[in-house]
């Protein structure tokens, strides 16, 4: 413990002080080197023979091994949303506009959202996990000495898969959320089909609601999916190293989600 | 001993976490040999392999590897370097999602473009050398220490280099895998004309099958030479390091404060 002294909390300011200066600075090259690393792993022309099998075999791992979990919570967030819609709308007796309610809310918002988040749970943090093991197990390094680069073998592929499979993935969340909110308003609850789908197609607009859908899927998969690659490459080699980098995968992807889906929301449906 | 050595560094400097692993060292590695380098854990050899294989950068010093400026090269040319060196690492480092037979000819799929069934005889003939044809179709998982180190071993000569690199490679094994270690090192060098580093702490087998070694310890060399002039090597560092004595001029003890601060005037307070 040191002693107190006249001038000790003077200097415990000062020490303060420089701590947060220091974060930042830690913070700088962080972003520094993610940057470079994104660069050094999409930058150059890829081999098709050598890439492509590698990114087809990744899109497998992280856009259909995925698919389970993206169908069943479609599913249920669809039901959810029609069971409470019909629930609101009936006190207005307006439950027609079910459809429309639950068609727009998925495909602006809880498609891409949602989708992100789960996408970051499941894929990102194996992803993390599958690198940083990789690194601590020095395969990384080996190949380096065998004269192949890991940022073009190892990382390129993963990040491509993570692009590609982000909007695909939310498309289909979208798909199963809408039919099953159709099961549960008009198989279920009773609303006409006719209603149903002919609100939902006047007023789901392609360009504006499907393709801005669409945008954010695909900005939050590059996010989420360089992340978690960077988390992983950049992680310290141990296991308390790696279930650190997979938890901050998890952490950093869900809120730069939520946060980049009030921006683009902002941008893209906030008239300004 | 060949005049022209096949690694040279020079008035070598490195540090790493405001620690000095590397202060002003010099080798010269002769080439077609194998040379031993040895010192106690964390004197920074594998560091040395590191630095040699262009991973990492020295702050000062030259390292020049067949002729060629290791840090100074760009990209493309330290990745074509690579192509003529073969790193053995201490844990094996083998691709655990490709079985054995993979494992070796990832190398050959990546670098040749030689067709399937000539690959497949070079993978074989690789494997064969290490004795472990017969576990072509095995998993990494699937395999003890040693026979992970024999692949990774097959798996480091099927480009047919010119260097390859061995980082503890006796660590942990039982006395058979390690007989059959020191065999394929001495054989591999002698039939394959390779130019070996060893970096090691087992004292036996490294000075049984090198030609050359060197001890490392506090960042500097403390001596070199052939295992002959080692062994009669006047530094008393350079005997305890070999003999494995347990005090001398590297103390038992960790520095630590008085013994009389921790004890008597500590259990005095306590009263």
């Amino acid at each position: 413990m040191p002693q107190q002294t006249g001038w000790l909390p003077g200097v415990a300011m000062i020490e303060r002080i420089r701590g947060l200066g220091a974060q930042g600075v830690d913070l700088m090259r962080t972003l520094g080197r993610s940057g470079l690393f994104l660069f050094g792993a999409l930058g150059g022309v890829p081999r098709p023979a050598v890439g492509l099998p590698l990114l087809i075999r990744q899109l497998y791992v992280v856009g259909v091994l995925s698919l389970a979990i993206i169908v069943v919570s479609g599913l249920f967030i669809g039901m959810v949303l029609g069971l409470q819609g019909y629930t609101i709308l009936s006190d207005y007796g307006s439950e027609d506009a079910i459809g429309q309610m639950i068609a727009l809310t998925l495909v602006r918002e809880l498609g891409p959202v949602v989708t992100a988040l789960l996408f970051a749970g499941r894929a990102g943090s194996a992803l993390t996990a599958e690198i940083g093991l990789m690194k601590a197990t020095e395969q990384l390094s080996s190949m380096e000495m065998m004269g192949v680069d890991p940022l073009r073998r190892v990382v390129a592929p993963r990040l491509w898969a993570g692009f590609i499979a982000m909007p695909l993935l939310a498309v289909i969340f979208s798909s199963v959320g809408i039919w099953g909110g159709m099961l549960v308003g008009v198989d279920w609850l009773g609303v006409f089909e006719g209603a149903f789908w002919s609100n939902m197609q006047q007023s789901v607009n392609f360009v504006d609601d499907v393709l801005n859908g669409l945008i954010k899927s695909l900005v939050f998969g590059f996010f989420c999916t360089w992340i978690a690659v960077f988390q992983g490459y950049d992680c310290v080699p141990t296991s308390a190293g790696i279930s650190s980098a997979t938890t901050k995968t998890v952490v950093y992807s869900s809120l730069a989600v939520l946060g980049l889906d009030f921006v683009l929301t902002a941008v893209m449906f906030g008239s300004f | 001993m060949d005049s022209d050595p096949y690694i040279s560094l020079e008035h070598i400097t490195f540090s790493r976490n405001g620690r000095r692993i590397f202060d002003d060292v010099s080798l010269a590695i002769p080439r077609g040999r194998i040379t031993a380098i040895m010192g106690p854990s964390g004197t920074g050899k594998t560091t040395l392999l590191r630095l040699v294989g262009g991973q990492l950068r020295p702050e000062h010093g030259r390292i020049t590897v067949a002729g060629q400026d290791v840090p100074n090269l760009g990209r493309k040319a330290l990745y074509r370097l690579r192509e003529k060196m073969g790193m053995l690492f201490q844990s094996g480092a083998l691709f655990t999602d490709l079985s054995v037979y993979e494992n070796v000819a990832f190398p050959l799929r990546v670098h040749t473009r030689l067709p399937e069934d000539m690959i497949r005889d070079i993978v074989l003939m690789k494997l064969h050398a290490v004795g472990l044809r017969g576990a072509r179709d095995l998993m990494p998982a699937e395999l003890s220490g040693g026979m992970t180190r024999r692949v990774a071993l097959a798996r480091s000569i099927a480009l047919d280099p010119e260097l390859i690199m061995y980082d503890e490679p006796f660590a942990g094994q039982d006395p058979i895998a390690m007989g059959v270690l020191v065999k394929l090192i001495r054989d591999l060098n002698s039939t394959m004309g390779l130019t070996s580093v060893l970096v090691s702490h087992d004292v036996p087998e490294s000075l049984s099958i090198c030609h050359f070694a060197c001890i490392i310890a506090d960042g500097r060399v403390i001596g070199q030479g052939t295992p002959e002039a080692l062994r009669n090597h006047p530094s008393e560092r350079v005997q305890q390091f070999l003999q494995g004595q347990p005090d001398g001029p590297v103390p038992f003890h960790y520095p630590a404060p008085d013994a009389a601060a921790d004890w008597l005037v500590a259990g005095g307070g306590n009263d």
